[in-house]
């Protein structure tokens, strides 16, 4: 199903639909690599829970909760026993 | 290796980019924390600011080395995760890139994430002739069994591929060699990148339209980039080409016919495409010349970030560097102030022993060197042992943890995540600091991170803050003095939130603008390296200011108190003058004074105190902070005076060369007033109401 990342479980993996963020950001993301289809998994929060460290192409971004909101991914939760 | 001599104080107000013509010139550039500061002080033998963060180099450095007899001059710019830039350190290293003239590019990449560092090397290959892709940090990838296949890689690229670790000479020994061998020899063929069909359409299209005009062998690379429609940058590429307003027409019309054939083609997002094709095929080279690894998430992570530990843990560590700081100063302050005043005193003997006149002989011994013996043997050591300290914590990963576990209270301040590196830096060097704003890429939270700055307290004012507290508040024990020091940094921290809201509410209106923060690796710095030169780095440094700013301060405060008008000295008239107004603020004329000739340097404050009041006691030796006390005491200090100074040590104008970098940065005198005056009344407002407070009691 379609969730926003900022919704996406922790230690769970969701694969990038839409950017749908400010154009700055948006080159930002993708030189990161994090182009439509790409592999993102929330990896851990801050201590005032935002923002949140994700693992993007083999590094580790945080990116706040706010930017997070407008990325869309895909998550399959049928797939993990157990998710919400 | 940290901040270093280079990274702070008054050398960061100069413009230093100047290379000869009869040297090769090289251009190093790569993502952000791959390592080409490292690189570029191994081979050159500088000291360019380095550590564990992405940003800390926000302007190009050039040095020099000489190989086999020729000289080669190194451009160490700032890094970037492509040539399409989107922040000012970005924009530096996409023009030189483009437009300056060098004769090789060394691309740098972290061999632990060949994939997404490739994205710029590809960027590189595709716009210049001679390139050198360098993958660093193959120690760390071997270190995590990442295993990348150079020769594959060289293969497919079709530039030479080198990998070396920065921290072993010998790798970088084999760099400088193909160095030499790529500069002399030009003709490499390097590999052809295409992109979908019809936006290979429109870059040809373009590339036969600037091919009419002028000859370059970078043409399809201006090509595409003109296509991407940004009118300042394309004036830029225009201006490189020196084409004539009339051509400059020509171009836009057939790029304006370029981006309709997109459109009509159903491609909107041209750049977008770009970068989508540049990162498919990246993930494939990748995918072929590295195995697949999985990224171990440490455990230090997700304890150094968790809910519980985190903040505690960083106060935590904020307060271990105190301590050390103040309890490894001690004996070092009591050994240097011996050593100093039995120098004084052989000084003393040899003047009198060559019949020195009595007033010359006062001014040198009572007035420049014992101000200089002062801010040797009480501010040195504090500042040479805070540094080397903060360094590690710098070179070994831990900033970006703090910008990361802060960033929520940065964002309820409307300002932006990034603006607790420039914090932490600060407290290394608040000209470093506002400077070291620069990796906020938004103009206004930018601002915000250069009129904050000082609210933290720079390396210069530890010992002023250290003094004060262990003499009033902690009965000498390093203890007490750490947990007051360590309360009063937090108080620092918080203060800087609670005016960076108050700006961004008022004079500074705004969102915040979007965040993104990499966590690096954490890496184990080079310890004993570390220590040694910034402890040494930090001495010569206060040494130097010592000299050039305590010496004559010193001379003019001993003419102050000694140059006598109608039975008084000039200083108790002006402190007599001062006094009033001082008194609101629990401060008092001395104290002020001495604020305003600290003003050169911040570490002068206290021993221009002592000197002031040196005049009517005759305290002549130095044995412990407790007997200042009893100085201070004599001069009518009392807990209230303690608490005033050491606010008003806290939140005052910042020095001279800070208040001239901000002027540098932000070329506006409003804001530097600004930064001036913000602190100031900062200060003087909080010390009033405590001053307030405490005489109504």
């Amino acid at each position: 199903m379609e969730i926003t990342l900022d919704k996406l479980p922790m230690n769970e993996i969701g694969r990038v639909i839409n950017l749908n963020v400010n154009n700055n950001l948006k080159r930002r993301l993708l030189d990161l690599g994090l182009t439509r289809g790409t592999e993102i998994k929330k990896l851990y929060k801050s201590p005032l829970n935002d923002p949140c460290a994700y693992l993007i192409r083999g590094s580790v971004i945080a990116l706040r909760g706010e930017d997070a909101k407008n990325i869309s991914v895909f998550y399959d939760c049928q797939s993990k026993l157990g998710g919400d | 290796m940290g901040l270093t001599i280079k990274s702070t104080g008054n050398r960061l107000l100069k413009d230093e980019l100047n290379y000869d013509d009869n040297c090769h010139v090289i251009a190093l550039i790569g993502n952000p924390n791959v390592g080409k500061s490292t690189i570029f002080n191994t081979l050159t033998g500088l000291n360019q600011h380095t550590g564990n963060w992405p940003g800390k180099t926000v302007e190009s450095a050039s040095g020099s080395y000489f190989y086999n007899g020729n000289k080669y001059t190194l451009i160490d710019l700032p890094g970037t995760y492509s040539l399409f830039a989107s922040s000012k350190e970005e924009e530096v290293s996409r023009d030189f890139i483009c437009f300056e003239k060098h004769d090789l590019t060394i691309v740098v990449l972290d061999a632990t994430i060949i994939e997404r560092n490739l994205n710029l090397a590809t960027q590189i290959i595709e716009t210049k002739d001679n390139v050198i892709v360098c993958v660093n940090l193959m120690d760390e990838a071997k270190k995590r069994n990442i295993s990348v296949n150079l020769k594959k890689l060289q293969n497919i690229l079709k530039v030479p591929v080198i990998g070396t670790s920065a921290t072993n000479k010998k790798s970088l020994d084999k760099l400088v060699k193909l160095i030499e061998k790529t500069c002399n020899d030009k003709t490499s063929k390097k590999m052809e990148f295409k992109y979908d069909e019809k936006i290979e359409d429109v870059i040809k299209k373009m590339t036969k339209t600037l091919d009419k005009y002028v000859i370059t062998n970078t043409n399809r690379f201006f090509a595409i980039k003109i296509l991407e429609d940004n009118k300042e940058f394309n004036n830029k590429i225009y201006d490189y080409l020196k084409l004539d307003e009339t051509t400059r027409k020509k171009v836009e019309e057939v790029n304006l016919n370029c981006n309709t054939y997109l459109k009509i083609n159903k491609i909107n997002d041209y750049q977008d495409k770009m970068i989508c094709s540049i990162i498919k095929r990246n993930s494939e080279i990748a995918n072929e010349v590295c195995n697949a690894s999985t990224l171990k998430i440490s455990k230090t992570d997700k304890i150094l970030t968790s809910k519980v530990f985190g903040i505690p843990i960083m106060i935590l560590f904020l307060g271990i560097i105190l301590w050390l700081t103040i309890s490894g100063s001690n004996y070092p302050s009591f050994l240097l102030s011996k050593l100093l005043f039995s120098i004084n005193d052989q000084i003393a003997k040899f003047l009198t022993l060559i019949h020195t006149p009595s007033l010359i002989y006062d001014i040198i011994i009572n007035g420049v060197l014992k101000t200089l013996t002062w801010v040797i043997s009480v501010m040195l050591p504090p500042m040479a042992i805070f540094f080397p300290l903060f360094t590690l914590l710098e070179d070994s990963g831990f900033l970006p943890r703090i910008a990361f576990n802060l960033d929520k209270l940065f964002n309820k301040a409307k300002c932006h995540g990034k603006q607790a590196l420039s914090m932490c830096m600060g407290f290394g060097c608040n000209a470093c600091g506002v400077v070291g704003a620069r990796i906020i890429d938004s103009p206004r939270e930018r601002l915000i991170g250069i009129l904050t700055n000082a609210f933290v307290p720079c390396n210069g004012r530890f010992p002023g803050l250290i003094a004060i507290i262990t003499m009033f508040f902690a009965a000498g024990s390093s203890f007490k003095s750490t947990i007051i020091l360590t309360t009063v940094i937090v108080l620092s921290i918080i203060t800087t939130l609670l005016i960076s809201k108050l700006l961004s509410c008022t004079i500074l209106k705004g969102l915040p603008s979007s965040f993104v923060l990499e966590m690096p690796q954490y890496r184990k710095p080079q310890i004993k390296k570390v220590i040694i030169r910034s402890i040494f780095d930090r001495t010569l440094f206060v040494l130097g200011r010592a000299i050039s700013v305590a010496a004559p301060a010193g001379l003019v405060i001993w003419l102050m108190s000694n140059i006598m008008i109608d039975g008084s000295s000039i200083l108790s008239y002006c402190t007599e003058a001062l006094n009033p107004i001082a008194s609101l603020f629990g401060l008092d004329g001395t104290i002020l004074i001495a604020f305003i000739l600290g003003f050169p340097a911040n570490e002068i404050v206290i021993p221009i105190m002592i000197m002031g009041y040196m005049k009517t006691s005759n305290l002549t030796d130095y044995n412990s902070l407790v007997e200042l006390k009893t100085l201070l005491i004599d001069n009518g200090w009392t807990y209230v005076t303690a608490i005033c100074t050491l606010i008003f040590m806290m939140f005052h104008f910042p020095c001279s060369t800070t208040i001239l970098t901000i002027k540098k940065e932000t070329n506006s005198k409003l804001w530097t007033f600004v930064a001036f005056i913000l602190p100031t009344l900062v200060g003087l407002l909080i010390c009033f109401i405590i001053n307030t407070i405490f005489s109504l009691i």
